[in-house]
């Protein structure tokens, strides 16, 4: 328990510390010191905790609980202190009404909200927390250089780096409390703390667009935070027979109907921390933020709480129409989601809607909720984090050496940063291609949909997702690759530290391909294998030949060296007109012009205008939908 | 390398009209056609330089196309061979005086066979390939001996390196 | 007995570029036929092949080299999981990795005609990787296994349950034969508007390879064609030369269509599966 106390307090210590630290190359040794501590303390969890099973622990209560509920309070007052400030009523009200409830709950129903257990841990929770760890402390490390070179060029922006890495380090601390609390009145509490982070981090830049879709962001959250506080009134006042807020109580209630309402309530908060459709628009606002902050919050790590909490709940959707509604929300939300990332070519935002198609694909796996979909889903978690945060990362830097972050300009990246640019093709191979993570979850996905009545609407939904899912990232790698001439290599000079936790991610991304089976038998497999009674894995064979794959693709670039340098180089063909090999030619009249390529982007088929609306009704309808069904089953 | 000797039998062509009054042209395509289908020899009608071995031209050479020639030409990969088809492709035929005219297409490119006649007919042009086949086989010999010596003298010149 | 899988994917490795060849062969003079004239010989797709090894190596950028070797040896290990038994879905998706490697080549030579080539290359790759996704699904649906091998000792006529995903894939597999109308990323044909297309920049060895890859695929494609008859080995292989030769019949009597056609066709042709899928599973609901 004492590591579990650690990793939630720890950060919050350093939070405090990094208030009063002014110069960088200080910020700097204490950041990248206690991402060491951070990530070697979830490693330890994982050596303590791995073969375990669950493991819970009383952990003190009545104080904490207080405390909590007085912070609560507190941001209530400052969420209405902020929206009168910049005139955003609606987050007044929901802030307003979420107190009131939680007042409510707290002064009527205060004997029913005692959680024998406060605290626990099992492999889920161990995985959750060493994406926390790793990823998220590697993310941070990342940003101390990067918030110095963006102050550097935005100095229009006030500089308020101590209030940055302050709220970083908090969020931390609440997401390693939300996956680590079995009391769902602290889960309740972690989880509003990540969204008053997530308001303040995109709002950072202090500029009106940036405000703007902060409000946004919190508004919906704010949403989802209702949502929840009635979900636990409901659990409190059934206590009884639902479990009250103890989330084991809760899951292994025997009385499935009673339980399903807080479920899918819960699962409306997880909808909209995890922008699925129709939330989605929060998440492409807070793309305004820093790329650390994207690459943490809102890819990685925050949105992953709402797919958490929906795999956490998933049993409990099982076999439920509601639970299939639920599921169908995230594989809409998929494939629109995807489709509208053909048209973007801006990489921030192909990378938003990619994070929300796939935090879609993890829901609609949670909420069919079959053992082998479960699995799934947390492969899912785990390969996306890790790609993702790298593409985030690897944006960044590109776009402080670039000067941008839309696709075409990242054309001939190779010859100009070639390192960058393998990092950034191995991250993207991640998020689409045999062997990586991602396909290898969608390949276990559509087995199981197989298997589940109606599953076909999701086998279909997954075929169609993932052929789009193809195109927009082959042409994103295509730019990459491109071998331009006459370009100036401009990797020298950035910063060498960034780099490390890049490498590092890197070197991840290969990895979890490489260890797979193992993370899958070690802490998958067991954690289905408890909640189900029967687990799901990949045929050995299958495994097998993933890994000759991931070996060919190792050794493949070794032909390189084969081939004779010597070849012929010949410009490319411009049909007969000479061209030099950057592709200038002589046009008509004797100008000299340069023949550009730019990549489909289908805008009149797949455009944002054009997909969003009708993606955000089907999903509105299958949400209430899932409400409506959930209250017929009672 | 090979002593196979595929070249021969998969002749591809790239047909450039230079400046051609259209007369030869429409009897390069009629070789196509099937009353003389020169598929049955292995020959196709590329479009792209990188793809072809013989470069078959029409018409003479023009101010304005004297580069493209001279840049398809180079975009050829070796082995490969040029054949004029038709008067103007080789002298300038009756253009030959106009003030933009630059003459026969060995003005720029060094042409290996040349087809006569105004229009030029398509057994003529068949056979014009077929004999540039022979001067192919020919070329990818001496490329090959060139290969050969070249690696010898390589290897050579490495064991001299080593003693 | 445990190393009959290798056996299959040893033959494959060796004997698809020769049947693969000769099918080249047999249908560009079946082609000519159709057209009035003679053709070539049979094995002239050979001698194309050895002719392209014979040529010098002229590259744009080294990098082609090393995508266009990807491309064939994942073809090649699609193909051979494939004759092995494996994982339909494992075999779809090896296969989609191998033509990202081949787009791949065509984006790194940057060059207009093979970009546009590559971009309409991967148009083609979102419009048939629905239906074969489907195709894989439906197999399955019918004999309760991903594996290549069960499907196809399986008794179950799949055909009769699986019409219209065979239609679907039908549709698909002249996409991936390159055929007209849907050879939009590049032709075997004279001129077209993009010279040709994704192979524009790659000539000698590399082209060859691509031409044999080519092969691998088109004898792969074929082995799927032949699942959907699996359970009688006979009709089966009649099936395969009779769906090949409509094949090759559309290509003749077809003029290419735009890469929003293609587009829109290749999705239908998934909806027309998904259709036939939800009958059937209905079907097995109301059995059950």
């Amino acid at each position: 328990m004492q590591t579990l106390l650690f990793l939630i307090l720890f950060p919050i210590l350093v939070a405090c510390l990094l208030l009063f630290v002014k110069r960088t190359t200080l910020r700097y040794a204490v950041v990248a010191l206690s991402a060491l501590v951070i990530g070697g303390a979830s490693i330890y969890l994982l050596m303590r905790y791995a073969f375990e099973g669950a493991v819970y622990f009383a952990a003190p209560s009545e104080a904490v609980s207080l405390a909590m509920v007085a912070i609560e309070m507190g941001l209530a007052l400052f969420i209405v202190y902020m929206g009168a400030k910049f005139r955003n009523y609606l987050a007044i009200v929901l802030a307003v009404v979420q107190a009131a409830l939680v007042v409510y709950l707290e002064t009527t129903f205060s004997e029913n909200l005692h959680a024998v257990n406060n605290l626990f841990i099992d492999q889920f929770s161990i995985i959750m927390g060493l994406i926390i760890g790793i990823i998220g402390s590697l993310i941070a490390v990342y940003a101390v250089r990067y918030m110095e070179t963006y102050h550097h060029h935005h100095p229009e922006v006030r500089d308020r780096q101590k209030m940055f890495f302050f709220v970083i380090f908090i969020f931390l601390a609440a997401m390693f409390g939300l996956v680590f609390s079995n009391n769902l009145m602290w889960v309740f509490f972690f989880w509003e703390i990540t969204t008053i982070t997530s308001f303040l981090l995109i709002g950072y830049s202090e500029t009106e667009e940036a405000t703007k879709n902060a409000f946004l962001a919190l508004v919906m959250n704010l949403l989802g935070g209702v949502a929840f506080v009635v979900a636990l009134i409901f659990l409190a006042a059934t206590e009884a027979t639902s479990g009250g807020i103890d989330l084991a109580r809760v899951l292994a209630s025997s009385d499935a109907a009673i339980v399903l309402i807080p479920a899918v309530l819960i699962g409306f908060a997880g909808i909209t921390k995890a922008a699925l459709m129709p939330f989605s628009s929060w998440l492409l606002g807070a793309m305004v933020a820093p790329t650390p902050v994207s690459a943490l919050l809102h890819s990685s790590t925050m949105v992953k709480a709402g797919v958490y909490i929906l795999v956490r709940f998933s049993p409990v959707f099982a076999g439920t129409f509601a639970g299939f509604s639920i599921g169908l929300v995230g594989g809409v939300t998929f494939v629109v989601a995807s489709a509208i990332a053909i048209s973007q070519s801006n990489a921030k935002r192909v990378l938003a809607y990619s994070t929300i198609a796939n935090l879609g694909l993890i829901a609609a796996c949670a909420g069919v909720g079959t053992h082998m979909l479960v699995w799934a889903a947390i492969l899912l978690i785990v390969f996306h984090a890790v790609a993702k945060s790298l593409l985030f990362l690897g944006t960044g830097a590109i776009e402080h050496r670039v000067g941008s972050r839309d696709i075409e300009d990242m054309e001939g990246l190779i010859v100009r940063m070639p390192r960058m640019a393998v990092m950034m093709f191995i991250g993207i191979a991640g998020m689409f291609l045999a062997p990586f993570g991602m396909l290898i979850s969608k390949w276990a996905a559509i087995e199981a949909f197989v298997q589940v009545p109606f599953g076909l609407v999701f086998i279909a939904l997954l075929a169609y997702g993932s052929a789009i899912t193809v195109f927009f990232w082959a042409k994103w790698m295509g730019k990459l690759i491109a071998v331009t001439r006459n370009q100036e290599k401009v990797e020298k000079g950035f910063f060498e530290e960034p780099w490390a936790p890049l490498y590092i991610i890197t070197g991840l991304v290969v990895a979890t391909v490489l260890l797979f089976p193992v993370i899958s038998s070690t802490l998958i497999e067991p954690y289905v294998l408890a909640i189900y009674g029967v687990t799901a894995r990949l045929a050995e064979a299958n495994v097998a030949i993933m890994l000759l794959m991931m070996a060919l693709l190792l050794i493949l670039p070794v032909s390189f060296t084969l081939f004779r340098r010597s070849a012929k180089h010949l410009p490319a063909y411009m049909s007969g007109r000479t061209a030099t090999t950057d592709l200038q030619f002589t046009g008509s009249l004797g100008l000299t012009r340069e023949a550009q390529t730019r990549n489909y982007y289908l805008a009149e088929y797949f455009g944002e205008a054009k997909l969003f609306l009708p993606g955000a009704v089907v999903c509105t309808v299958l949400i209430l939908a899932s409400w409506v069904l959930a209250g017929v089953a009672l | 390398m090979s002593t196979m000797a595929f070249l021969k039998r998969s002749p591809w062509i790239l047909h450039y009209d230079a400046s051609s009054c259209n007369g030869c042209d429409i009897e390069v395509l009629a070789c196509l056609t099937p009353l003389y289908d020169v598929e049955r020899f292995g020959i196709i009608n590329t479009g792209n330089p990188k793809h072809a071995d013989i470069l078959l031209i029409t018409g003479g050479i023009n101010a304005q196309n004297r580069e493209v020639v001279e840049n398809i030409y180079e975009q050829i990969p070796e082995p490969k061979v040029v054949i004029a088809v038709g008067a103007c492709a080789a002298t300038g035929g009756v253009f030959r005086e106009c003030y933009n005219i630059v003459g026969g297409i060995d003005k720029v490119i060094p042409v290996d066979v040349y087809v006569p006649g105004c229009a030029a007919r398509p057994e003529q042009i068949i056979d014009g390939v077929v004999k540039a086949l022979g001067i192919l086989e020919e070329k990818r010999g001496k490329m090959a001996g060139a290969a050969r010596t070249k690696e010898e003298a390589r290897h050579a010149e490495q064991a001299g390196e080593s003693t | 007995m445990t190393w009959t899988w290798l056996i299959g994917a040893v033959l494959f490795l060796v004997l698809a570029p020769v049947i693969g060849g000769l099918i080249a062969g047999i249908d560009r003079r079946i082609t000519a036929r159709m057209q009035g004239r003679v053709g070539p010989p049979i094995l002239q797709p050979f001698y194309d092949v050895g002719k392209l090894f014979e040529k010098e190596s002229v590259v744009v950028t080294t990098a082609q080299n090393f995508y266009i070797l990807a491309y064939l040896i994942f073809i090649a290990l699609s193909g051979a999981l494939f004759f092995a038994g494996g994982d339909l879905l494992l075999i779809i998706f090896a296969f989609t990795l191998a033509h990202v490697f081949l787009v791949l080549g065509a984006y790194a030579v940057h060059s207009p005609y093979s970009h546009i080539g590559a971009e309409r290359e991967l148009i083609q790759l979102m419009a048939y990787e629905p239906m074969i996704i489907l195709a894989a699904v439906g197999l399955y649906m019918i004999t309760n296994s991903f594996y290549v091998v069960d499907i196809a000792v399986s008794t179950v006529p799949a055909i009769l349950y699986l019409p219209g995903v065979f239609l679907g894939f039908a549709t698909i597999l002249t996409i991936k034969l390159r055929k007209s109308p849907f050879d939009i990323s590049t032709s075997h044909h004279a001129h077209q508007e993009i010279v040709k297309g994704i192979t524009t920049e790659f000539s000698g060895s590399t082209l060859a390879q691509v031409e044999i890859a080519h092969w691998y695929e088109n004898v792969f494609l074929l082995g799927f064609i032949y699942l959907f008859f699996a359970w009688n080995p006979v009709i089966g292989i009649i099936a395969v030369v009779v769906t090949y030769l409509a094949e090759i019949f559309i290509d003749n009597v077809t003029a290419r269509v735009r890469w929003q056609a293609a587009l829109k066709s290749g999705w239908l042709a998934a909806v027309l599966g998904l259709v036939n899928l939800a009958i059937l599973s209905y079907m097995m609901l109301g059995g059950a």
